[in-house]
């Protein structure tokens, strides 16, 4: 009797656990194939060169709102990698194992689990308010580079950390300093690894939607200097599906941030293949 | 000579560069700091005005520009933010475990090829998408059934799709993490297949299986702009799955562009709320993982 009850239980688990994997595909399916099939038809080169009209009819295309993405994007890469990678290397190649680096870390951890709308909200409080860099390109930037810090650091520092010791002695044994060996061999070499945590920082920073909407302000208009204010791809989705009724805007909008993600999803996985491969060759 | 300037050159370059890294380093804690500090700041006056008290537990939120006239109780918002994200996770984590499982073990290497790159793709896919795609489909159906639409449960359905991927990645490289000695093992006993994945692997995964839905859990309380997109934003708690709502964080991004005053310092004091609901999470989980490691050493 046991054994049958545990075959029939077999059974059953199995097919449970394939209707879960079908649910899974369907809500893929419905996301994705819902915003292509109601997107994509208005996708086209006039949708890409002009600009929305502004105001409350959603109408227009999305050029200006390609340039403030692209702006906010370089701007915050611009500020977050020198950081990111320069507290990386300080992790991953002199921090000594004590007190005060154990405090970073656990700092690092922290910053990480803080939701976007609270740095959002210190962006409006610290950026836009106190230091008077009003709603702009400027102070999403800064918010963006405060938020994405975290994942760079810890991204880059497992990069770092995956080149094999061989390296280093091999510099070291040549009389370089450590900073020559840093410089010259190890991030070198870290370097496909590191692109990778980049990449993942700017498909976070084109999805971003709570921080930006605090800090940014939301002007269809060409910016015109870092304080100008602006709006990316994914705050015009929000714009235009709840301030304005253009769904089919939106949805078109909705399909060229799914792009953009498929396209770095792609590299992303490309180079840490790549990333892996080299490492696995070099010990 | 040459050669001497040279070495005190590299020495200095060495030195400095140092010191730059160790700045570099640093910035975490001066940004978690200025963070704690500027927030913390800014929400004095609401609850020095309010009281802290009636801050948490009124049940009123009207905000108003004449002095006095203002309520801020922020008790709905709370309870719209553990409602919501409780009936995601209860949805979620069944199926997002269950997917893990399908990847891990069951599925064969075709299915897997297909659905493991897709489950990425559906982590990156940026939360205002879900939260149009929530608008224009899930909103309708809920409308069908009873009520506005805009609802406790349209934010449910559409929360937890959102957090799905994050709980089957991460579930998934943690059962495919048990040492295959141990699945062998078991296997060998003559357990079947579920057995060993019930007995075995689940119990073996369980520190990064409940990793994954706390990751989950903070980015479903944490999530704004897909809530404000469909539970229709109603400052009141709700009294059926089918009645509007609204959270935290969708409050606070909502408001902040356009409040001042106590309402501005009132949304700061939610941030701060919202903030140490994170913590306290978070500090469950850790407490958690720590004795399932623990059980795990004694065997």
């Amino acid at each position: 009797m046991p054994r049958v009850s545990a075959r029939l239980t077999q059974k059953l688990a199995v097919v449970g656990i394939w209707a879960t994997g079908a649910t899974t595909v369907l809500a893929l399916l419905v996301i994705i194939g819902y915003t292509m099939y109601r997107g994509l038809p208005h996708i086209g080169w006039s949708f890409l060169t002009t600009a929305p009209k502004g105001g409350t009819s959603g109408a227009g295309g999305i050029s200006t709102v390609i340039v403030s993405t692209l702006y906010l994007v370089g701007l915050t890469l611009l500020i977050l990698v020198p950081l990111g990678v320069g507290a990386a290397v300080y992790l991953a190649e002199y921090a000594p194992d004590n007190r005060l680096t154990r405090f970073i870390r656990f700092g690092t951890e922290v910053l990480a689990g803080v939701p976007s709308i609270v740095f959002g909200m210190f962006g409006f409080a610290f950026l836009v308010i106190a230091l008077h860099f009003h709603f702009s390109i400027l102070s999403g930037a800064l918010t963006l580079v405060c938020l994405l810090l975290p994942t760079l650091i810890r991204t880059s520092e497992e990069a770092i950390k995956a080149v094999p010791r061989s390296y280093r002695e091999a510099a070291l044994a040549l009389g370089a300093t450590r900073w020559q060996t840093t410089w010259r061999v190890t991030l070198p070499a870290a370097i496909s690894g590191i692109a990778t945590g980049v990449i993942l920082c700017i498909g976070r920073a084109v999805g971003e939607t709570a921080a930006l909407y605090v800090t940014m302000g939301g002007t269809t208009a060409l910016p015109t200097s870092l304080l100008s204010s602006g709006r990316t791809l994914a705050l015009h989705v929000f714009y235009l599906a709840t301030v304005t009724n253009n769904l089919d805007g939106a949805f078109a909008t909705g399909v060229i941030l799914i792009i953009v993600i498929v396209v770095a999803n792609s590299i992303t996985n490309w180079l840490s293949q790549r990333f892996r491969a080299r490492m696995a060759g070099g010990t | 000579m040459i050669e001497k300037g040279y070495m005190r050159s590299r020495y200095l370059i060495d030195r400095s560069s140092r010191m730059l890294l160790l700045v570099c380093a640093f910035l975490s804690l001066v940004i978690l700091a200025a963070i704690a500090v500027y927030t913390f700041r800014a929400a004095l006056p609401a609850i020095r005005e309010v009281g802290l008290w009636h801050f948490l537990f009124g049940e009123v939120w009207r905000p108003s520009d004449t002095p006095g006239e203002g309520r801020y109780g922020i008790l709905p918002m709370i309870v719209g933010s553990v409602v919501v994200t409780a009936g995601a996770l209860i949805l979620a984590v069944p199926l997002g475990i269950g997917c893990a499982i399908l990847l891990a073990e069951v599925a064969p290497q075709r299915v897997r090829q297909f659905l493991r790159p897709a489950v990425e793709l559906l982590v990156g896919i940026p939360s205002v998408v879900y939260g149009l795609v929530g608008l224009v489909i899930v909103v309708p159906l809920v409308r069908r059934i009873e009520g506005p639409g805009l609802s406790v449960a349209a934010g449910i359905i559409v929360l937890a799709v959102m957090i799905l991927p994050t709980i089957v990645s991460i579930s998934e490289d943690s059962i495919r993490a048990v040492p295959k000695s141990h699945r062998e093992g078991a296997l060998a006993l003559g357990a079947t297949h579920w057995q060993t994945i019930w007995r075995v692997l689940l119990p073996g995964a369980r520190s990064g299986i409940v990793a994954s839905v706390v990751l989950a859990m903070g980015r479903a309380i944490g999530e704004a702009m897909a809530m404000i997109m469909v539970l229709g934003n109603a400052a009141v708690i709700p009294s059926s799955l089918f009645s509007p709502a609204s959270t935290l964080a969708g409050t606070i991004a909502a408001e902040a562009p356009e409040a001042s005053g106590v309402q501005r310092s009132a949304l700061f004091a939610m941030s701060v709320v919202l903030f140490l609901l994170i913590i306290v999470i978070n500090g469950v989980a850790l407490i958690i993982m720590r004795r399932g490691s623990r059980a795990q050493g004694v065997c």
